[in-house]
């Protein structure tokens, strides 16, 4: 959304910016990734029954695992930002609105929410299809990836709220208002000068969130859909060997959210700058 | 002739504090008005009033004709308004010369090329023609602010407003700074301008402002204020910061 534009710099300016030293590319935190894969891997290639088969019967459920999570978090991203803005603005109505969201939200269990999307949420558009006599709604069939993803986006959405207002309260005022005195707008002087600031300042908590929706993805294995937690629960009523399936799955959810937070940690080094 | 700023009776609270009270001022096109006064007398709340950052509780303020009191006005007025903050504001997270570039991009609608060309043609007039790929952190509070000042010009405003642009920075940094400004003002600019330094002010003026608790006490030229001011009040600050 917002690309960072490296600038060109005389290497011998480089080394007064932290982070963009000419150093090694990666941490040495990928050894703890690369040894877990090796695990997965070994495991699989030294005792390919069990392991292997689990690998092959849960491959879509980590693929559904995957789909929830990256969707999710993309609108997440967005709908935070709205509700990080809302709960900053001066229009009160905005602001009440963004704020009750946020605090009820916030209140309910998310198994609960996801619970209620998907078993309550098209009991009522059913409902309203019948007092208001449009078929569409009336004939209203739950998706279930749909109506997860809704459960992540309104629940993650409100904690992401939080997190964009504590990052854009944390750029100085002066940042605005400089970019207002040039003839900015305020949605100008958000976008080019506050907002590219504030990410920065918010993406170890915003990585941090998407590791959380990665793991608590597995919730939705309540609401009849087959992910990764799901998938293995599936293998083991078959196969009774809980050791083997439950060990593998952990295994698996570690590979990506290791992964993930290398990958934070790699973006965060590559946007730093020197306030 | 008709004044480039004119602020009629204006008034402004801060919650129970009543910053302003009543000031009138008129500004001509190319005059260089100095504002001073003791800290807490609502100079800089004045100068931000100017272009709109606090908007006044009453009153009218009517800049090159256009009220302020209209919001959608706002943003025209600032853009012929250039503003120079204490803390200089430069954009953290851009270089030198995309803090320049952003505004005549978004703003004025400036192509890059001819963006870049007035961005560096400023650049050399406030002295510091290499530094475009140094981000604010690495320049002096010196450098930093004479980037804020070719920041604002490269707008083209008509009106520059200081607000104490000299108060952050060290003294062997304060001299560059009233340079750049002192050129301006040999160019006809129209500045506003809140500061401490009282050699700035005889240098280039035509007109002090001393300002105490929300009103204007005295104005006139800097010669007849330094050496003859007319009230009890002027007379106390004028003794204790001219004594330095």
């Amino acid at each position: 959304m917002f690309t960072r534009r490296e600038p060109k710099i005389a290497e011998q300016e480089l080394a007064h910016i932290p982070g963009a030293e000419p150093q090694s590319r990666l941490d040495v935190w990928w050894w703890l990734v690369a040894l877990i894969v090796g695990l997965v891997v070994i495991l699989c290639v030294t005792k390919p029954d069990p392991y292997w088969n689990i690998l092959k019967f849960v491959r879509d459920g980590i693929k559904i695992t995957i789909f929830i999570t990256v969707v999710s978090f993309a609108f997440v991203l967005i709908i935070g930002m709205l509700g990080g803005l809302g709960r900053l603005s001066k229009n009160k109505v905005i602001y009440l609105i963004s704020t009750l969201y946020v605090e009820l939200v916030r209140g309910i269990p998310l198994l609960v929410q996801l619970i209620w999307w998907y078993f309550a949420f098209p009991v009522v558009i059913k409902q309203i299809g019948e007092w208001t006599h449009i078929a569409l709604l009336e004939n209203y069939q739950a998706n279930a990836i749909f109506l997860a993803i809704v459960g992540f986006v309104a629940c993650y959405g409100a904690y992401m709220s939080e997190i964009y207002r504590a990052g854009i309260q944390s750029i100085p005022k002066g940042q605005m208002e400089a970019a207002r005195s040039l003839g900015m707008s305020y949605f100008q002087s958000m976008r080019h000068v506050v907002l590219p600031q504030a990410i920065r300042v918010i993406l170890p908590p915003v990585g941090n969130e998407f590791i959380s929706l990665l793991k608590d993805s597995s919730l939705v294995s309540a609401v009849a859909l087959a992910d990764l937690t799901r998938r293995g629960r599936e293998y083991m009523a078959t196969h009774f060997n809980p050791i083997e399936v439950w060990s593998m799955v952990a295994l698996l959810y570690l590979v990506m959210t290791l992964f993930s937070a290398r990958i934070v940690t790699w973006i965060e080094r590559r946007t730093k700058f020197e306030r | 002739m008709e004044p480039i700023i004119d602020i009629q009776d204006v008034h402004k609270y801060f919650g129970r504090i009543h910053a302003l009270r009543g000031v009138t001022l008129q500004v001509q096109k190319g005059e260089v008005l100095v504002i001073v006064g003791p800290s807490g007398s609502g100079k800089s709340t004045l100068l931000r009033c100017i272009n709109h950052l606090e908007d006044c509780s009453s009153g009218n303020i009517i800049v090159d004709g256009i009220h302020l009191d209209n919001a959608q006005n706002i943003n025209t007025v600032r853009q012929e308004i250039g503003m120079v903050f204490q803390s200089f504001n430069l954009f953290a997270h851009l270089t030198v010369m995309d803090n320049l570039i952003l505004a005549q991009k978004v703003v004025r609608k400036r192509k890059k090329a001819e963006a870049r060309d007035i961005a560096l043609s400023l650049l050399k007039k406030v002295g510091i023609p290499e530094k475009t790929r140094a981000f604010p952190s690495q320049l002096s509070g010196g450098q930093q602010q004479r980037v804020a000042i070719a920041r604002a010009l490269a707008m083209n405003p008509r009106i520059m407003l200081f607000d104490e642009p000299t108060s952050a920075l060290d003294p062997e940094m304060i001299k560059e700074v009233l340079d750049v400004m002192l050129a301006l003002a040999k160019e006809g600019m129209t500045m506003v301008v809140v500061s401490h330094e009282m050699g700035f002010a005889r240098a280039a003026a035509n007109r002090i402002i001393f300002m105490d608790e929300g009103q204007i006490i005295e104005e006139a030229p800097p010669d007849v204020l330094f050496t003859s001011p007319k009230q009890e009040r002027t007379k106390l600050f004028l003794s204790k910061v001219l004594q330095l």
